[in-house]
């Protein structure tokens, strides 16, 4: 096995990325905090796929290149396979982790929040982590668009969350 | 209740904690830094905010650093550092630091890295001149020591990035808050 390191070395610079692009920079102009974590992912993924191919033969279509970012990617980021994969065979892809990783220490229960808040500031708190937690995911999906474009896949990723902490990322690929 | 065993190794602390391949680590790490350097149009504000996220990490990491190591209260700052040298480093990156060059009072020291995840990979272009590129470091030591208490300064004496043979941090202690016990209730 390669280098390792504390699982919350990451956790700590992936919160503080999103922390300091939604809440410093870009704090009233969420697209744009949210394009630059989309670009860090897209950096990571690209750089990993690189690595992580360096002894296998090229893909032959990209069907086989989804299934290796669900089975080999995918472990090698966060130790288990992508749960569940669809598709309608028309380019959309639905990956489904039924326990992300990185979802699994954030809340979005209001209640859980803000047990002594009045009831706005309830309402903010979880606009406030639901909004964090959707900042999160423009992560992993650069990841993911990422690690295709290097395998000559161009396609466009997005995150459903809506049934925490399942997470589904959906691939349409471009033609 | 005190803890029914002493403190971990080092290496059975690493063994204890969730490990992920340090790559996504680094390449994050090096794509957040990239990021940073367009997105800010100093160097020194680089600096900066690196020092900032590694401040707010640092007061996080030390409650699991606490919570998994069993070590129980250090008396002085000289102890605090050995066990972050032994013991944090290695639970959090898996290397080893060293510390030296302690001063007369006690009150500083440096710590040495001649490993360091964080820059597999890095090659810095001319135009960083200025870039300290592993201050997100600095900053979680500054953090970790201002949650127990203790105030610091930390530098950067040298840097592999900038052709020095190792990593060296120079941590002052400038003011150690004494805890005040018994607590006075608030009513």
């Amino acid at each position: 096995m390669g280098r390792e390191v504390a699982e919350s070395c990451v956790d700590g610079v992936v919160m503080q990325m999103v922390a300091a692009y939604c809440g410093g920079f870009y704090a009233a102009k969420p697209e744009l905090a949210a394009r630059r974590i989309e670009a860090i992912g897209f950096q990571v993924g690209h750089q990993l796929t690189e690595r992580y191919t360096m002894e296998r033969p090229r893909f032959s279509d990209h069907l086989e290149a989804i299934k290796f970012i669900c089975k080999d990617f995918w472990s090698e980021l966060f130790k288990k396979q992508i749960d569940n994969l669809k598709t309608n065979h028309r380019g959309t892809f639905v990956l489904q982790d039924n326990h992300f990783r990185w979802l699994t220490r954030v809340s979005v229960d209001p209640s859980v929040e803000s047990m002594d808040a009045t009831e706005n500031d309830s309402t903010t708190l979880g606009d406030s982590a639901a909004q964090t937690t959707s900042m999160l995911l423009y992560f992993p999906c650069g990841i993911i668009r990422g690690a295709l474009t290097n395998l000559g896949i161009s396609c466009s990723v997005t995150a459903d969350m809506s049934n925490l902490p399942a997470c589904s990322f959906v691939v349409r690929i471009k033609t | 209740m005190p803890p029914l065993t002493g403190p971990k190794s080092g290496d059975a602390l690493f063994g204890s904690v969730e490990r992920v391949n340090a790559e996504l680590f680094t390449l994050t790490y090096g794509a957040i830094v990239r990021q940073l350097l367009t997105d800010l149009e100093e160097v020194e504000e680089v600096n900066k905010q690196l020092d900032q996220m590694g401040y707010n990490i640092g007061t996080r990491l030390v409650d699991e650093f606490l919570a998994k190591s069993n070590v129980s209260r250090c008396v002085d700052f000289k102890e605090t550092a050995d066990v972050i040298a032994k013991l944090g480093f290695k639970m959090f990156l898996g290397v080893t630091a060293t510390v030296t060059n302690w001063d007369a009072e006690g009150t500083s020291c440096s710590f040495v890295l001649e490993d360091n995840p964080l820059v597999d990979f890095v090659e810095l272009p001319d135009t960083c001149q200025g870039l300290q590129y592993c201050n997100v470091l600095s900053g979680v030591i500054r953090g970790a020591l201002e949650m127990v208490s203790m105030k610091t300064e930390v530098t950067w004496v040298r840097d592999m990035l900038r052709g020095d043979d190792a990593y060296e941090m120079r941590v002052k202690l400038t003011k150690q808050v004494p805890e005040e016990y018994p607590y006075k209730d608030d009513d």
